[in-house]
């Protein structure tokens, strides 16, 4: 018997049994739509993360204190001379900006409304370094430095929440912490980042943040340092040279540093293999429906090949050897498994939009993305499931003596 | 003369839990090509083991079975598929057709396990012709009266131009007059293709028309007449 022949007969047993096929097949849709709508999440988190995070800047380092083990005990903090040291052009020839930060949390309200930003105070650097524009107003100055004067930047999440727009607020007084800011202009927006909205902060002078708002013990201490290299391919230099200048000032010995540096190409990495890991983890748990999909074809097979001794026995005293039982029996079983994959991946790729299609719809930039391996994988991985899990049954109907099927009731 | 069986000394045992059931005792006989042979006894005779191993459906325990030149007591399970399919035409008491399937695809199943690519539908066809029902060919089973039934099972019984066509019980589902015209049509198919017909019955009006009945009691052979 040809495997065309064999096609068409199991497609006509199928169909005989509609409700049944149907409901089988709908195991395998749902595991392979799973599958699908998994993969194609974690794929489209990873590209959208990468995009982000490639939007803050492809030259941009930041340096932290402590080591990424935390093996270092009492790490040195950063200091405003660490930055100072960093900008000297003979030890550092690759940075070509440093901007010194502190960064902390706090009630900014106007009028009735309140909300809770990130507060950064920086220097006039900072907007170079992290290529922040505004809408409207100025910029933070060195006077603004000097004088540590009352003055405010606002992200426009900031002013949206508390002004409900973000223009012509310029001029207007809110309170951080209780105290008066005059808001002297309005960031840019830059849209979500993997690090929350870049969009939810607001700039106040370093020398302000300092003595009112982010108090530290030391009065020249910094949080962060934001370096830009030169260009994207001096990066890798730049954290050499930042390292460097850190090891001589903080005399750390060879192997133990207590700073950190950090490029968007680390973070980048960082969160693809997260991404990565859930995605494979996603993935496992959608495989875990598909093989349950899977044991559901071999339980309606078995009753199958029970129902149908007679058959089988009739089939074998006509001659049918063995090989001809066990191609008629998995051919039906992947040819549900091939059915239910079909429309499993129709299925996963209409979740995946409208997945998308919500996302959208809450301005997130977040587009699932159906891989071809993806697909790929779902087929084959449901052909062989379908293979697998009708091995046992085929085998079963092929071994059924023709005397004992025959006589079967 | 030609013989198509011949048994020599056929014995079947089966085991039920710990007690072994002889089923067949020693068994031998011969029957020539074209003939027609009833093989008749009471229930629990062995005449069922006796028409399972004469239609290679089973193997003897021991003694030898030669089916048309060929000794098939010791074939594995697909050779012996193999020589159902070539040698051996089955009609069965409840029909066997398989429902959701025309009659002449219930026809064609025989030559498709032969490994027959071309020229299915046209031996079917003939094979239809044969018993009458050519214009019956493209219908279901459930479409079909008994004695209809019937006779698309002998028309699949015969596609294969087999040495020997294994009926047993074939007038067992019908009533007497439906039954007459089918035993009058596998005596005809006997008449014009030679083919040999062995007929399992309890009926003794069937076994009449037989040229020679095979009487089997407790396993062993209690006189051919």
């Amino acid at each position: 018997m040809t495997l065309g022949q064999a096609f068409l007969e199991a497609l006509e047993s199928l169909s005989g049994n509609k409700l049944r096929s149907g409901l089988t097949v709908l195991g395998i849709v749902i595991g392979v739509a799973a599958v699908i709508a998994m993969l194609a999440v974690g794929k489209g988190a990873q590209a959208s993360i990468t995009g982000s995070i490639s939007g803050i800047g492809t030259n941009l380092l930041f340096v932290f204190r402590g080591d990424p083990g935390d093996n270092v005990r009492n790490p040195k903090p950063l200091t405003l001379g660490d930055a100072a040291a960093l900008r000297d052009q003979f030890a550092a020839p690759s940075v070509e900006a440093v901007a010194p930060a502190l960064q902390g949390n706090g009630i900014v309200s106007f009028g009735g409304k309140q909300t809770s930003p990130q507060i950064f105070g920086v220097t006039p650097e900072y907007f170079q370094v992290r290529n922040y524009s505004i809408t409207e107003g100025e910029l933070i100055t060195e006077e603004h430095m000097l004088g540590r004067a009352s003055v405010v930047l606002l992200g426009p999440d900031v002013a949206k929440n508390l002004f409900g727009h973000s223009d012509g607020v310029t001029g207007e007084t809110v309170r951080i912490e209780g105290q008066p800011f005059r808001v002297i202009g309005v960031l840019e927006s830059k849209g979500g980042g993997a690090f929350g909205s870049q969009d939810d902060v607001v700039l106040v002078p370093f020398t302000t943040a300092q003595t009112r708002l982010i108090r530290r013990s030391t009065s020249d201490r910094v949080d962060i340092i934001f370096v830009q290299a030169v260009s994207g391919e001096m990066v890798k230099q730049a954290s050499e040279e930042i390292a460097a200048i850190l090891r001589t000032r903080h005399r750390t010995p060879v192997g133990a540093d207590d700073f950190t540096v950090f490029t968007q190409q680390d973070l980048l990495t960082t969160f693809q293999t997260i991404t990565g890991v859930l995605t494979i983890f996603l993935g496992g748990i959608a495989g875990i429906s598909l093989l349950v999909g899977g044991i559901g074809i071999m339980n309606i097979m078995l009753v199958s090949v029970t129902e149908r001794t007679r058959e089988i026995g009739l089939r074998k005293a006509l001659g049918a050897r063995k090989r001809d039982i066990v191609v008629q029996f998995l051919t039906e079983s992947s040819l549900l498994s091939l059915i239910g994959g079909i429309i499993g991946i129709i299925f996963g790729w209409l979740i995946s939009f409208a997945v998308g299609q919500i996302a959208a719809a809450n301005n997130t930039a977040f587009t699932p993305i159906v891989g071809l391996d993806a697909v790929a994988l779902a087929t084959i991985f449901s052909a062989a499931v379908g293979l697998f899990f009708g091995i046992y049954p085929a085998n079963r109907a092929a071994n059924l003596e023709p005397v004992e099927a025959l006589r079967y009731e | 003369m030609d013989h198509v069986i011949e048994t020599h000394d056929v014995s079947k045992v089966y085991t039920m839990g710990e007690v072994e059931v002889h089923a067949l005792r020693g068994v031998s006989f011969t029957i020539e090509r074209g003939e027609v042979v009833a093989i008749m006894g009471p229930s629990g005779s062995g005449k069922s083991t006796l028409m399972n191993t004469l239609g290679c459906l089973d193997r003897p325990t021991s003694g030898e079975y030669i089916l048309d030149g060929e000794s098939v007591a010791s074939l594995t399970d697909d050779q012996l598929a193999d020589v159902r399919n070539r040698k051996v035409g089955f009609v069965f008491q409840s029909f066997n057709l398989l429902s959701r399937q025309t009659a002449i695809t219930n026809v064609e199943l025989p030559l498709r396990y032969a490994g027959m690519t071309s020229g299915r539908r046209d031996r079917a066809i003939e094979a239809l012709k044969a018993v009458g029902l050519e214009d019956r060919m493209t219908h279901h089973p459930y479409e079909l009266s008994g004695g209809q039934q019937q006779r698309v099972a002998i028309a699949r019984a015969i596609v294969n131009n087999p040495a020997i066509i294994m009926a047993d019980e074939p007038t067992g589902n019908l009533d007497s007059k439906v039954g007459k015209e089918i035993m009058q049509l596998l005596l005809n198919l006997n008449k014009e293709s030679g083919t040999t017909l062995i007929i399992v019955t309890h009926d003794p009006t069937v076994a009449e028309q037989t040229q020679r009945v095979i009487r089997l009691r407790d396993g062993v052979l209690d006189g051919v007449s």
